[in-house]
């Protein structure tokens, strides 16, 4: 049934939104530590098991697989709820810093891509992550 | 009269079902006018997430509320649907298919990205805080902890006492941070070499901010988001770790 999907993936992300929230008040920081990607390994572990042991039917892939077909209109929620107004009323030291912060950013990536790429196992083709899906 | 009541009735009491319509439609729009008016070369989710954040212009102007679009009353849903609930539930539904090596072998590149993403914005942050005249450790501390992501620079503000203007300047530069790297991500992508899981695990890291790496990514590949969003989901707790603890006795050990 989808909503054993669906169960398992809001499992997933309560038990690390805790673990997070756990992990910030260890450290001493009003913050959640990481929480939706500790969720995002359990479920790929989770769902990586059930699927060995054969646990795992489409219907109860299909409750996972819609939230993640419905992502992008989430992003577009999302955009549409941000305040805008004032992040262009912050004036100057607001664009300035972003636009620096950003610009720098997008520099460092392909930096960084090559400083660890030294590894003696060159990275595989990238069409492996999507086998059987979609 | 009447009529449009009942209609506002309806919409505002079926608030989170009217958010898919109106957003269905976007995404509609959107497509259309990437098939239409750019031949496909502009993704059509970028289209949609610029017509997003030109909504959400549209209805802070109109409200001066602070959630966009979702400050106007039968639009309300649009919040629920874009807040941080069923966002991280479809992002971490995201992951479903992704395959554990790949997470791995780019595992240390992902953290180093991390630290040098955190330490940097801070740095950058602070830097035009001390031009624009913010000369003081705890307000360039702040600053740049907005420059991080607009969690980390009031979470800062409030640990270290800065004023009230400072906070705000932080949250501005964090919101500016977000919207920028949602709307030139599928531009920049090609130039850096933003192909790849490995690297969407570098930019996430770098990057930090969840919402624009969301996006930007979402706008670029779908298929790199989860691996976007795993590094920079640690990114924010990070910054609020670190900008109190070390970054502003760094700053105050500087000026």
């Amino acid at each position: 049934m989808a909503i054993y999907g669906t169960a398992l993936l809001s499992i997933c992300l309560l038990v690390g939104l805790i673990v997070g929230k756990l992990l910030g008040i260890l450290v001493g920081v009003d913050a959640n530590v990481g929480g939706v990607g500790i969720a995002m390994l359990l479920l790929i572990v989770a769902c990586d098991r059930l699927q060995q042991s054969g646990q795992m039917q489409p219907p109860s892939k299909s409750g996972i697989l819609f939230w993640s077909a419905i992502y992008i209109p989430i992003v577009v929620a999302m955009a549409a709820s941000q305040n805008v107004i004032a992040a262009i009323k912050g004036g100057p030291v607001a664009v300035v810093a972003g636009v620096l912060t950003v610009a720098i950013s997008f520099a460092m990536v392909p930096v960084i891509d090559r400083l660890g790429n030294t590894d003696p196992e060159p990275p595989q083709s990238d069409i492996a992550s999507s086998e059987d899906e979609e | 009269m009447e009529v449009l009541e009942t209609l506002q009735d309806i919409l505002t009491k079926y608030s989170l079902v009217t958010a898919f319509a109106v957003i269905g439609l976007t995404v509609w729009v959107s497509d259309f006018m990437s098939e239409h008016l750019t031949r496909g070369r502009l993704h059509g989710s970028a289209i949609a997430i610029l017509l997003g954040l030109l909504l959400a212009w549209v209805g802070g102007a109109s409200t001066g509320g602070k959630k966009g679009i979702a400050d106007i009353g039968v639009l309300s849903g649009i919040g629920v649907m874009g807040g941080a609930m069923l966002r991280d539930l479809a992002i971490v539904a995201t992951a479903f298919g992704v395959r554990m090596d790949e997470f791995r072998r780019t595992g240390v590149s992902g953290i180093l990205s991390l630290l040098i993403g955190v330490m940097m914005s801070f740095a950058v942050g602070a830097c035009v805080a001390w031009a624009f005249g913010y000369r003081d450790a705890v307000s360039m501390t702040t600053i740049g902890g907005g420059a991080a992501t607009y969690i980390v620079g009031p979470v800062t503000g409030s640990a270290l006492g800065a004023d009230s203007e400072v906070m705000a300047l932080s949250v501005a530069a964090g919101l500016i941070k977000s919207i920028l790297v949602m709307t030139t991500t599928p531009f920049v992508a090609g130039y850096i070499g933003l192909d790849n899981p490995r690297s969407a695990m570098i930019f996430g890291g770098l990057m930090g901010t969840t919402s624009g790496v969301a996006g930007g990514l979402a706008a670029t590949d779908p298929d790199l988001v989860p691996y976007g969003a795993m590094t920079a989901t640690f990114y924010t707790g990070l910054g609020c770790l670190m900008g109190p603890l070390v970054v502003f006795f760094v700053i105050r050990a500087v000026v």
